[in-house]
């Protein structure tokens, strides 16, 4: 599959298109199209069409420009954006408009980045549907009775259905992956301390990482190369120090050793374990060598992420209170009612139900009980992977156990939507890269996703892994909704 | 109290003076407009993230060597999690299970030990302003940085509450890293207090008094509350835990909550900061780089100098005035002339202890010493010397300036005989005061030799010969 940045890059470089008339494109789109789909909770046409202006001039002036300069993408909601509301799409975030710019954006406003707007995500990130969102869920471009995934789901629904180029969602157990994988897209964790989390607005601050989701894996190593810096606004945050990992993808992976961890096949669906099996099978064909070995550890995945990440969102959430900025309940008498008031009303049930559960595994008497164990349990996951890759180069897993979830799906039981996380979680209780690339279709045509997940600061591996496997598979799992910009 | 022994532990919050905040850039300066001193990450704007000011933990490090503590090697920062609008993140930001010094002590003047539990680092927190039957919230304090010192309860009086603290503010002052203003806040104490029986070991229940914030207050809270607590057991009931604040207006103690009411931090690692490593070169460069504490100071003065006690203790007050003393004792002869310069002449121009702790005084500590220098050579006497500091207290000038080589030159011995002469001829009335047994009387002749020789004339030289003069006349 071609790079789909590198093709515009192309195009505006050599004057076939120029940069007005490319996001024009995408805003007509998005004028028609957004509607069906709900991707976008704020577009930003005039920023957008004053950053393509300025493009232009610079095209037309010679000016060296960097890949991304010119391309029209957009930001998860919760990534905050000077002067443009960020809401997170929580009743308790609307009318906030940030003082300043995420490092993330910040770069990629210096690289000439075009923002059509911020789109769609669970609310503060809680979900895996998209469907807790304040402003309704994003809905999937292959088939507008299913969801987009969560949390990220406007960014995966906004480029699924072309109607941005790329786009920067958030992943604290799955958030990239899953709408990736949901909407037959690669979806990029990074390491846990390669981008920086300035002025990503925090779920669960020891497991957030912000990441590409893109149509090729050419594009997500492209962005991942521009936003892995090291910044000193976030001391967890240390950049990638290796060379660009978009050099990378060319080598051959004869001889690399993929590993399989039986425990990540428990459970899920047959479709979905075939679509893993073939793609392995492809990967074998291209000189790599599979490894077989157990992974008891991970079957205490699911708790360990719920509780620690409860308790960290829990503490993050106590700020919205009413007082500074976003909603304030208009009837009350004293402080207190105001603050309860204000909470009640602003934050929808699954936030609700993630603070409370929190601070209950951080309260005094279940403390031990709860928090402290699941923090020594991360601590033998941490170990397990540490252990598998003294065995294997990457281990490839199924991204979701299923395809994508009808609408209303994960408003039925909690503890069962909660369970469709499984194989996505592990990565980030670990903080380790993982990528999640279409290996195929189910019976109804929706996209299946497999996730390849490397040691840390591994990006340049498994990318490298997943370029192969893309270039050696191409149209035959990945395939483009029927709408949006066609280019 | 006779039958009932006081069982006390201070917890003390230091402000650090670092010229920015804990975990941003912001300034730390005292006052300013409402919200003027702060940036998305003090006022804990979503998104933002903490980042920690190494300048804080040298400091606190240093104040941990400077009472005896060990210094963590690792440590790290927790959550303390509770709502009040000062607490613009709903957390404070503080040190939990690995403060990053422990197991200290500071040694009072009776010999004893008062432990040091644990010394942290933490962000303090802002302030609400109520105004106009409104509650605003001033963010301008909030993120600067604290340390939080712990003490075990080894405080058996409030005496020595009270001198513990003082040695703390001193010790801080001379670290140079905070000012330690009780009533600017950037000092202030929470006194725990129990009783028990005299000779039983058993601690009491105790009670916590908030925030003190000023020495007074809280020897006169220690005092209502120990008076409570002995009389609630001795009428045969219980002392309840719990927290009470000092009633300034009223004299005493009051309850603010119970136990019941105690709240539930929640504390967890903070996730956003790293592990904090303090290595072995790091402890032993901040070690050579600590200054001399008062306490080895006050000693050095009094065995080396032979300064009394007393006066040593007004020197090391304040590290400025110490530090000034230092300077202008520089190669003088007898440093104790110095001190005795200082208390008696320059600290009578300043006005209180403010003004004690600015020590903006005219004279510089190098024209101090040029001034007793001229002493130690030799080129003028003791009275001429106090004369002189006199003017360079009015007029900031230079000893040299103020003194002509004229002056300088002493009196010769014809000289100085017939000033004498001249000063008994004009003094009768002393003269017969003199003989008749008042001793005193002679200053006065004495100091009539001295206006006519301009202070120049020596005057023990000058005593001695106006009584042989005197006794000469009267023999014949
Ligand atoms: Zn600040």
């Amino acid at each position: 599959m071609e790079s789909q940045i590198k093709k515009l890059h192309g195009l505006m470089q050599s004057r076939q298109i120029s940069c007005q008339e490319l996001t024009q494109n995408y805003l007509d789109a998005m004028e028609r199209d957004n509607i069906k789909i709900n991707a976008y909770v704020n577009p930003t046409a005039e920023l957008a069409m004053e950053t393509a202006k300025a493009v232009d001039k610079k095209i037309a002036s010679g000016e060296e420009l960097s890949p991304l300069a010119g391309i029209p993408m957009t930001l998860k909601d919760n990534i905050s954006t000077k002067g443009i509301e960020t809401t997170c799409c929580s009743n308790i975030l609307k009318g906030y408009y940030p003082i300043y710019d995420a490092t993330v954006w910040d770069i990629l406003q210096r690289q000439n980045a075009v923002l059509l707007g911020k789109t769609n995500m669970d609310e503060f990130a809680m979900g895996s549907s998209c469907e807790t969102s304040c402003f309704g869920g994003a809905l999937n471009p292959h088939d507008l009775s299913r969801v987009a995934g969560g949390s990220s789901g406007g960014v995966a629904s906004a480029v699924g259905g072309n109607l941005a180029v790329y786009g920067l969602g958030s992943d604290t157990g799955g958030s990239i992956r899953q709408p990736a994988s949901f909407c037959g897209l690669v979806g990029l964790k990074p390491t846990y301390g390669a981008v920086s989390r300035y002025g990503l607005i925090a779920y669960a601050s020891s497991f957030d990482q912000i990441g590409p989701i893109t149509a090729t894996v050419e594009d997500a190593a492209l962005i991942y190369d521009a936003i892995s810096r090291y910044d000193e606004k976030d001391s967890t945050c240390r950049g990638n120090t290796g060379k660009p990992v978009s050099e990378s993808l060319n080598n051959s992976i004869k001889g690399m050793k993929i590993g399989i961890a039986k425990e990540y096949f428990d459970g899920i669906r047959d479709d979905v374990n075939g679509a893993v099996q073939n793609a392995l099978k492809v990967c074998e064909s291209l000189g790599a060598e599979i490894v077989y070995f157990d992974m008891p550890a991970l079957k205490y995945s699911l708790p360990v992420y719920y509780i620690l990440a409860c308790a960290e969102a829990s503490s993050n959430l106590g700020r919205y209170d009413g007082i500074r900025y976003g909603y304030r309940t208009p009837h009350y008498g004293d402080r207190n009612e105001m603050i309860c008031k204000t909470r009640s009303e602003g934050f929808g049930r699954e936030v609700k139900r993630r603070i409370l559960l929190g601070t209950y595994v951080l309260s005094a008497g279940y403390y031990d009980a709860y928090y402290k164990k699941a923090q020594n349990l991360r601590g033998t996951l941490v170990k397990a992977f540490q252990d598998a890759f003294g065995k294997c180069d990457a281990i490839l897993a199924p991204t979701v156990p299923m395809t994508a979830f009808p609408l209303n799906f994960t408003a039925q039981d909690a503890v069962e939507t909660y369970q469709t996380d499984i194989c996505t979680v592990p990565v980030n209780i670990a903080g380790l890269p993982a990528v999640s690339i279409p290996c195929g279709f189910d019976a109804a045509g929706l996209p299946i996703g497999m996730q390849l997940i490397g040691s840390s600061f591994s990006e340049a591996v498994i990318l490298n892994i997943a370029h192969q496997y893309e270039s050696a598979v191409g149209n035959t799992v990945f395939r483009s909704a029927d709408m949006g910009v066609k280019l | 109290m006779s039958n009932y022994e006081l069982v006390c532990g201070l917890e003390t919050h230091i402000e650090l003076s670092t010229k920015t905040k804990i975990f941003c850039s912001c300034t730390t300066e005292f006052g300013g407009d409402p919200n003027t001193h702060c940036c998305p990450v003090c006022i804990g704007l979503p998104g933002t993230l903490p980042k920690l000011n190494k300048k804080v933990v040298e400091y606190a490090v240093m104040a941990g060597l400077a009472t005896n503590c060990e210094i963590s090697p690792v440590s790290k920062m927790d959550r303390k999690n509770y709502v009040y609008p000062d607490l613009p993140k709903a957390y404070q930001i503080s040190q939990y299970d690995m403060p990053l010094c422990k197991n200290g002590y500071v040694e009072l003047s009776n010999g004893r030990k008062v432990r040091i539990l644990r010394i942290h680092i933490e962000e303090d927190a802002g302030k609400l302003v109520h105004q106009r039957g409104s509650t605003y919230v001033d963010y301008n304090r909030g993120g600067v940085p604290l340390i939080e010192i712990v003490t075990e309860p080894d405080i058996r009086s409030i005496d020595e509450a009270r001198e513990y603290l003082e040695r703390l503010q001193l010790v801080m002052r001379f670290l140079g890293i905070s000012d330690c203003k009780m009533q600017e806040g950037s000092m202030r104490c929470d006194v725990n207090v129990s009783v028990r029986p005299q000779g039983t070991e058993a601690f009491g229940t105790r009670t916590e008094i908030k925030n003190m914030n000023s020495f007074t207050h809280m020897a006169k809270a220690m005092e209502y509350e120990v008076n409570r607590q002995i009389d609630l057991l001795q009428s045969g009931e219980k002392v309840v835990q719990e927290t009470r604040r000092y009633n300034e207006e009223d004299d005493c103690t009051e309850s603010m909550r119970g136990k019941e009411d105690a709240h539930d931090y929640r504390y967890f690692r903070e996730p956003d900061l790293v592990t904090i490593q303090v290595s072995e070169e790091t402890v032993a460069q901040l070690r050579e780089k600590l200054p001399e504490l008062p306490h080895q100071r006050l000693e050095r003065y009094r065995a080396e100098f032979g300064i009394p006690e007393a006066d040593a203790q007004q020197l090391i007050k304040y590290r400025r005035i110490a530090d000034y003393f230092e300077a202008a004792i520089d190669g003088v002869q007898n440093p104790k002339v110095v001190a005795n310069c200082m208390i008696g002449q320059i600290f009578s121009r300043l006005d209180g202890d403010s003004a004690k702790e600015s020590f903006q005084v005219n004279v510089t500590p190098e024209n101090l010493n040029a001034l007793v220098k001229l002493l130690d050579e030799g080129k003028i006497k003791m009275n001429l010397l106090k004369a002189t500091l006199e003017k360079m207290l009015d007029t900031g000038k230079a000893p040299g300036e103020l003194i002509s080589e004229a002056d300088m030159g002493g009196v010769d011995a014809d000289a100085l005989k017939s000033v004498c002469e001249q000063a008994i001829a004009s003094n009768p009335n002393a003269v017969s005061d003199y003989l008749s047994g008042k001793e005193k009387a002679l200053k006065a002749i004495l100091g009539s030799v001295m206006k006519a020789t301009r202070g120049r004339a020596d005057a023990m030289e000058a005593e001695k010969l106006l009584i042989q003069l005197i006794q000469g006349a009267n023999a014949k």
